[in-house]
């Protein structure tokens, strides 16, 4: 068992700035304590996030991937967020092919005014990941990506 | 296009065990499209090997490159200064490509990552069906352009075996339509009904693979040799 009176754990919460981000805000001026290790990155709808993405989040130290988009029918661009519901259960699938649990990734879906509902799922998630303990990578080698260049193809016009 | 699954991270973790590092290389053309090889599945599954093994105490250096045509010696050329770093190649090109660099760089290992499954189109988005088994003597022209080789499970000539349920369905998948319906409904459309009456002989089957491995030779496309006086 992880000793988890030491355990600071690192949430990424993407959220999606149409509707979880400000739910987050409205938390937040609202007075509802969602917990300081979740680190909100907005981004422009939760069909912009990607497994890659998120594989590279755990690599480079997350405990767990909350991604919060809006309800569903609600998308600001109609199908965004259940693009990202798709990619998640992928994802989840993924993080056990690895060896971690599939619990370290969640998707939520909040509209702008649930604040306290907002908190109390990123509440819920914290005390998941908090008992799921660290992942155990410690990568300490960063991966190249290599863009190559192919030579010889001048004439190639195929 | 050609159509190719990843396999499965256990596997893939096997046939590495022991390298401590390795070049995923993906390739930019058939396996690109239908998302089992190309720049996004490389960085996908390198994170994922680098994760797992990390995970199990033998981590494996995974790094990530991309070259557009697997299948071409002058693509894969590129992939020669970047080899003297690595143990072995995992490569995410579908089995032409991971032959092609095998045959380039006899002296460097080279694993497949995928399962080259079929020659097919997308049906719908993110679902791929077989449309061609490369038969080597096209009939399209008389079965209304759906073929009973690839789409018939027993590759029937003349018309659908007892097999096709009242749906028009094949009895190996129900899933599956029976070629030989569709093609019936589709020349029906066409007014061509009575060119299906016409009896098909057995097919020669030595123009596919069982004529043994496959070449194509185009003269007119071969490089000049300025030694052959005959020219």
């Amino acid at each position: 068992m992880p000793d988890q009176t030491l355990f600071e754990p690192r949430i990424i919460g993407l959220c999606c700035r149409h509707c979880a981000y400000a739910a987050a805000d409205l938390a937040g001026s609202s007075r509802f304590e969602y917990p300081p290790s979740l680190k909100i990155v907005a981004v422009p709808c939760t069909g912009r996030t990607d497994v890659v993405q998120i594989l590279r989040t755990f690599e480079d130290g997350a405990d767990g991937v909350l991604v919060a988009g809006c309800l569903p029918g609600r998308c600001h661009y109609l199908v965004g967020n259940l693009h990202a519901r798709k990619r998640v259960d992928y994802l989840a699938w993924m993080l056990e092919q690895i060896g971690l649990q599939r619990a370290r990734v969640r998707m939520i879906n909040i509209s702008a005014g649930m604040g306290a509902k907002f908190a109390e799922l990123a509440n819920e998630f914290a005390a998941t990941i908090q008992q799921l303990g660290p992942t155990g990578l410690k990568m300490k080698r960063r991966a190249r990506e290599i863009t190559l260049v192919n030579r010889g193809m001048a004439n190639d016009s195929r | 296009m050609i159509v190719a699954e990843q396999k499965p991270i256990e596997e893939i973790k096997r046939m590495l065990r022991g390298k401590s590092k390795v070049l995923a290389v993906g390739c930019g053309t058939c396996v690109a499209v239908c998302f089992a090889g190309g720049k996004r599945e490389v960085g996908v599954l390198s994170a994922a090997i680098r994760m797992a093994t990390e995970l199990d105490g033998a981590p494996v250096a995974v790094d990530e490159a991309l070259v557009q045509r697997q299948c071409e010696s002058e693509y894969v050329e590129s992939l020669r200064e970047l080899l003297g770093e690595y143990d072995a190649i995992l490569s995410l090109g579908c089995g032409v490509g991971v032959q092609t660099l095998a045959e380039h760089f006899p002296d460097t290992r080279i694993y497949p990552a995928l399962n080259t499954k079929f020659m097919g189109a997308p049906v719908q988005q993110g679902v791929w069906e077989e449309r061609c088994l490369g038969c080597g003597n096209c009939l399209l022209d008389t079965t209304g352009g759906i073929c009973p080789i690839t789409r018939c499970a027993k590759h029937l000539m003349n018309g659908p075996c007892g097999g096709t349920d009242r749906n028009g369905r094949c009895e190996v998948d129900p899933q599956t339509p029976c070629a030989w319906y569709l093609i019936w409904e589709r020349m029906d459309k066409l007014g061509l009904q009575e060119e299906l009456l016409k009896v098909r002989p057995p097919k020669d089957w030595s123009t596919s693979h069982d004529g043994g491995v496959r070449r194509i030779v185009r003269e007119d496309l071969k490089k000049p040799d300025l030694n052959d006086e005959t020219q």
